[in-house]
């Protein structure tokens, strides 16, 4: 095996460039480096003007997602000896403006997910004296499959309906309400369904399924949505034949 | 002062579908509704023609019968089968089935709705050959 590879990183300057460009740096190729290890090279050894988003190196930050010849993917989770020989191409996330060469704006996001209220809504908040809401394990296991999301913008980047329809919520937004509604201890199932059920809601999504395909997580955004859709028409059929009283 | 463009944002290619191949299939199954249509509309015909007695019904069996009517229907039965793979795919994902207060695997969730198409598929065929 080489003991170097190419990696052909997209870098966009806007004070220099319109529209992007590639640059080739030289690595080197060691088993036990991730793609953000030969980043991390170029900007401590070859380029320090490089611009790019880490910081945990162990998958659970989220800020390290970029695509990675072609596919959205999690820098730090991706082996360069995966790719040998090379060359390897870094671009940033699809279907966010660019910032600077790696770095991607996802402020979309950040306006987006609040709205769906991605924390507990409780009725009656109970005195701390009385301590923890208790929940079994199999109440937990309701949600916490979605509760693994770390905001990394994968799913979005691999997302067509997300490309297409920038107003749509989104996978992630979907999936981390999801994460609440299930939750024996919420009480937020009325107030998110509003923003849930709307056309750039679990509505917009037309089930591609790639969410679900690149999430380093296993969240299974697209499972989330699917299931919301079933919730959301179940109820809308229950308000349109029963009295309010049998809801 | 540096003079800055802004963020970039990348254009979408029209080919977009082409990138990946999940994006193709989704684009052949959203392309499989407009062969349900189809069929629909046809079983429409065939239920007028069958109405209209055995001399529309012999007419319509002739129109079927033409090539371009049959290559239509043959298409349209693959689209009618990614359509229902598809959806068949799907069901698991939506359906959280609990038996006992244990979750159904999603296989047997899928390997039911296989089983109930088969079924009302064996019934109409009944119905219609016997």
């Amino acid at each position: 095996m080489a003991d170097r590879i190419t990696l052909e990183v997209a870098r966009y300057r806007p004070e220099r460039e319109a529209e992007p460009v590639m640059q080739s740096y030289e690595v080197p190729l060691r088993p036990d480096w991730a793609i953000l290890d030969g980043l991390n090279y170029i900007k401590d050894q070859l380029d320090g003007t490089l611009s790019y988003r880490w910081s945990c190196r162990m998958g659970i930050c989220g800020s390290c997602g970029m695509t990675v010849n072609g596919d959205p993917k999690l820098t730090c989770a991706t082996f360069l000896t995966d790719y040998a020989p090379g060359p390897v191409r870094i671009e940033p996330l699809p279907n966010f403006p660019v910032i600077r060469d790696l770095v991607v704006d996802i402020d979309d996001f950040m306006t987006k997910l609040p709205t769906v209220k991605p924390w507990l809504v409780r009725d009656e908040h109970e005195p701390v004296e009385k301590g923890e809401y208790l929940q079994t394990p199999e109440e937990l296991d309701e949600y916490k499959q979605y509760s693994m999301c770390i905001n990394c913008m994968l799913c979005y980047a691999a997302c067509p309906v997300y490309a297409l329809e920038p107003g749509f919520i989104g996978p992630a937004a979907i999936a981390l309400a999801q994460r609440y509604n299930l939750d024996s201890r919420d009480a937020g199932l009325d107030d998110r369904h509003d923003v849930l059920s709307s056309d750039e809601g679990v509505w917009g999504c037309t089930f591609v399924g790639e969410c679900s395909a690149v999430c380093p997580k296993g969240v299974d955004p697209a499972g989330a949505i699917q299931r919301y859709k079933l919730t959301a028409a179940t109820r809308a059929i229950k308000d349109l034949l029963l009295p309010r009283g049998g809801r | 002062m540096i003079e800055t463009t802004g963020p970039y944002h990348r254009p979408i290619s029209l080919f977009w579908w082409t990138r990946r191949r999940a994006y193709l299939v989704f684009v052949l199954r959203e392309l499989s509704s407009v062969f349900v249509a189809w069929f629909v509309v046809y079983l429409l015909m065939l239920v007028s023609a069958t109405s209209s007695g055995g001399d529309s019904y012999q007419r319509f069996q002739d129109w079927s019968g033409q090539v371009w009517v049959l290559a239509l229907n043959i298409v349209s039965f693959l689209f009618i089968l990614l359509h229902m793979v598809t959806w068949f795919g799907l069901a698991p994902k939506a359906m959280v089935v609990k038996l006992r207060a244990r979750r159904v695997p999603p296989r047997a969730v899928l390997a039911g709705h296989y089983a109930l198409c088969v079924l009302l598929s064996a019934i109409v065929a009944w119905l219609v050959l016997r």
